[in-house]
Parts: C-alpha cells; structure tokens; sequence
C-alpha cells in the first residue's frame, strides 16, 4: 500500500502530472503578462498545450557525431528531480510534524539538478553555439549558487538552526512568517533574483541568449527532448514561487497562498519584462558583490535577532 | 493521434527565417507581423532561433548558386513535418534577374514549398493570409 501511495504522489498528485499541468499553464500566464506589457493580445490558454502536444509528435534528430546517450538522457534531469521537489513541498506543507525527513540541503541538490542536465546536453551535442551556452550556464550557476546558499544560510539560523523543512515552516506557524522582519526581507529578495537565475529569464537569460547563441544548449533539440526541456523549466516556474513561500511566507497550506503565488509569478514577469540583459561578467559581478553581500549583511542581522 | 498531430501543428507553428540573399525588404515585413500591431503570437506563431525548433521555414529572395546549398541544409536540418512557406515575388520564380549567371532557379526545383507569397515586398497581411492558407492546405 505504501509503494503505492508514493508512486501515485510522484506520479500523479504533487508529482509529475499535477506539477506539469500547472507549470505549462504558468507558462501561459507568463506569456499572456508579457503580452499585455508589449500592449499586445497575446496568445490563448491552450498555447502551452499546444506547444508540447506537437514537441512529443515531431521527430526527434540527433546531431551526427554528438554523445547519443547523453543527448537523449540530459533532457530528464529536470524532469525527473522536479516532482520529488513537488511532493517534499507538499507533503512538508500540508503535514509539518510527519516524520518524513524534508532536508534543506537536499532541497538544494535537486534544484540544482536541472542546470546540470542543461550543461550535459549543451557540452553533449557537438555544436559551437550550444557549448558556449553550457559554459556560461556553468558560470551562471556558479554565480548564483553563493548569495542562494547564504540566503539559506539566514532562513536557518533564523528558524533556531534547524534544517528540517517541516521545523522551519512549524516555526513560522508559531511565530510569524520570516518575511516580516530586515533579515527576511533581504533574503527573499536575494532568493527571487536567484530563481529569476534559476529560471534564466531576462536579465539572466544570458545562456540562452536568443540574439547572440540562439537558443543555446538547446540548440540542437527537437522533437521530445526538447519538449522534456520545456516541461522542466515549466515545473520550476511552479516549484520555485512555491519554496520562497514555504521557506518564508509561512507555508502554503492556506488559501492565501494563491495571491501570494500569483504575486511572486507576476512580479518576476515584470523584472523579466523591464531589464536589459546582462553580459556573464556582470552577471558574477552582480552576484558576487552585489547580491553576496546584500545576502551577508542579511546574515548578520539575522544572527542579531533583526 | 493524426487528429492531435494536425491540431498541434496549426495551433502553434514555430517559424524559422531563411533570408536566401533577398534584399532585406520581405525580411523587415517579416518583422513587421511580429510586432504588437499585428501580433501573431495570437495564433501561436513564435519565431525561433534554431532550424531544429522549426515547424515553418519562411524563405526570402531569390536563390543562387550560393545560397542554394545553405537552403537545402537548413531545410533537411528541420525535422519533419514542416511547411515552407516562399515569401516575396522572388521565391516564386526568378523575378527581374532571370537573365543572371548566378540565379538558379525557382526554390520548388530543390525543395517542396507549400505556399507561395507574391508581392515586392508582401503587405504583412497577405503574409498572415498566407500562413492561414499554408495551415489549411495540411
């Protein structure tokens, strides 16, 4: 019985279906918004649908001379971490006190799981454009990764040094959301701009810059594999609002978490639609000095109470 | 799961643009259905940067001998089933430089064009009109 319930929860309810279905649907909110910033009519509901159903039925070409098996397999990375992300936010969300271990650092590694899978299939399809783009991938998650781990770092000093999930959200049932303090306050700040890093939108979507590289490590994919790629990302834009509720906005097991989600959804739309993209060194520079050390001053206020 | 196939291509066909050496002026009518006035990511059309993305080729100017090998890869580059679709007077013969040593003919000689677009340059309606029609005749 238990195998079961745990398959159906990977599989269908916070798992893999329920999380595609509603991050391809975000994907259309994402565009629809964008649209309406561009004073444009923007395309129908069922655009994301769309887009993925005719992605599964085209053919699918694998470059001459690329690592076949990598090529086919850097695709699911993503797919395959993001419902075990879904079903330990849920299952922590919905029933804090379980004792199932949801590990902050576990956390960690499976979201970073999908920027790996994007600088496998860029390095592995022998193409200029898409290797370039794996490497500034890399430097991009090595610039991002610093600031997210210290914001981290305050979200569990300030929930008494625990890095259970369900004792950090139990904490803010008690004592209020983390959010409303300084300390919280610039550690939300510094983890929306990192999952603005995570999701590469715009200021940045330097290692897919469609202008410069085209599309970057997804240059060469086509047919499923691409289709795999774009349901990855539509699960992170899901998965991503959700941690920074949980981890500071105490936890989405109520109905006021859908107008703090839709919130966060909209307000990285409109950073995504009103900013230039950055080039890779600034990109560094922005988060190493900038966001690092908005995120070590953070931790010291959170050492002090603040 | 043809019905679901057809309806997936119509309802978003991703565009790549080849500019076989035209001059420049189907490419910026090209552009021009791209922006909020006629906005065509209505009907899902989005233009993307890779051949493998592609489910329409939108082809410009008239081929030459150095061009025409660069057509062909990008056209066998695209999986399949994709449209393509000739924009322009110039796709679809070979217009005023017929008596040219470099031009090799219409683009139908090498690879199977769906649609073809007359104008010098088409009205961005008339390119929208013939998407439509390339959408239909599938």
């Amino acid at each position: 019985m238990n195998i079961v319930r745990i398959l159906f929860q990977y599989i269908i309810f916070p798992g893999f279906l329920f999380t595609g279905i509603v991050g391809l649907f975000l994907t259309w909110i994402d565009r629809k918004v964008t649209a309406r910033v561009h004073w444009r009519v923007g395309p129908p509901w069922f655009q994301p649908y769309a887009d993925f159903l005719k992605l599964l039925l085209k053919e699918t070409i694998i470059p001459e001379g690329s690592s076949k098996t990598l090529f086919l397999l850097a695709p699911l990375f993503g797919v395959v971490s993001m419902p075990i992300l879904a079903v330990m936010l849920f299952s922590m969300n919905f029933n804090p006190t379980s004792t199932f271990v949801g590990d902050l650092i576990v956390i960690v590694y499976l979201l970073a799981l999908p920027p790996i899978g994007i600088i496998i299939g860029g390095s592995a399809s022998k193409n200029v454009l898409a290797g370039v783009g794996a490497s500034r991938e890399m430097t991009q998650y090595f610039a991002y990764e610093l600031p997210f781990l210290v914001a981290i770092a305050t979200i569990i000093l300030k929930a008494g040094g625990s890095i259970k999930f369900g004792e950090i959200i139990l904490a803010q049932q008690a004592n209020g959301p983390f959010l409303y303090s300084i300390s919280g306050v610039i550690a939300a700040v510094v983890v929306l701009l990192c999952i603005q890093a995570k999701l590469s939108f715009v200021p940045f979507d330097i290692p897919e810059a469609e202008q410069e590289i085209m599309a970057g490590p997804y240059i060469e994919y086509s047919g499923v594999t691409l289709a795999m790629y774009k349901l990855g990302r539509a699960m992170m834009l899901f998965l991503l609002p959700l941690f920074l509720i949980s981890l500071l906005w105490g936890g989405f097991a109520d109905w006021w978490a859908i107008p703090k989600f839709l919130l966060i959804i909209v307000l990285i739309v409109l950073i995504k639609n009103t900013n230039p993209r950055l080039r890779i060194d600034q990109a560094l520079k922005f988060f190493w000095i900038g966001i690092g050390i908005l995120s070590i001053i953070g931790l010291v206020l959170a050492y002090y109470g603040l | 799961m043809g019905n679901a196939k057809l309806w997936g291509l119509k309802k978003s066909p991703w565009v790549f643009h080849v500019a076989a050496a035209s001059c420049n002026n189907c490419d910026i009518e090209i552009l021009d259905i791209l922006t909020p006035r006629w906005d065509v990511e209505r009907f899902g059309i989005v233009l993307v940067g890779s051949p493998r993305h592609a489910d329409a080729l939108l082809v410009t100017g008239v081929l030459n001998r150095k061009s025409l090998p660069r057509v062909i890869s990008v056209y066998e580059q695209t999986p399949k089933p994709c449209l393509v679709i000739g924009v322009g007077t110039c796709t679809c013969h070979t217009h005023m430089f017929e008596c040219s040593y470099n031009v090799v003919g219409p683009y139908d000689k090498y690879i199977p064009v769906d649609v073809y677009i007359p104008g010098c340059p088409p009205k961005p309606e008339a390119i929208i009109l013939g998407v439509v029609k390339a959408l239909k005749r599938l």
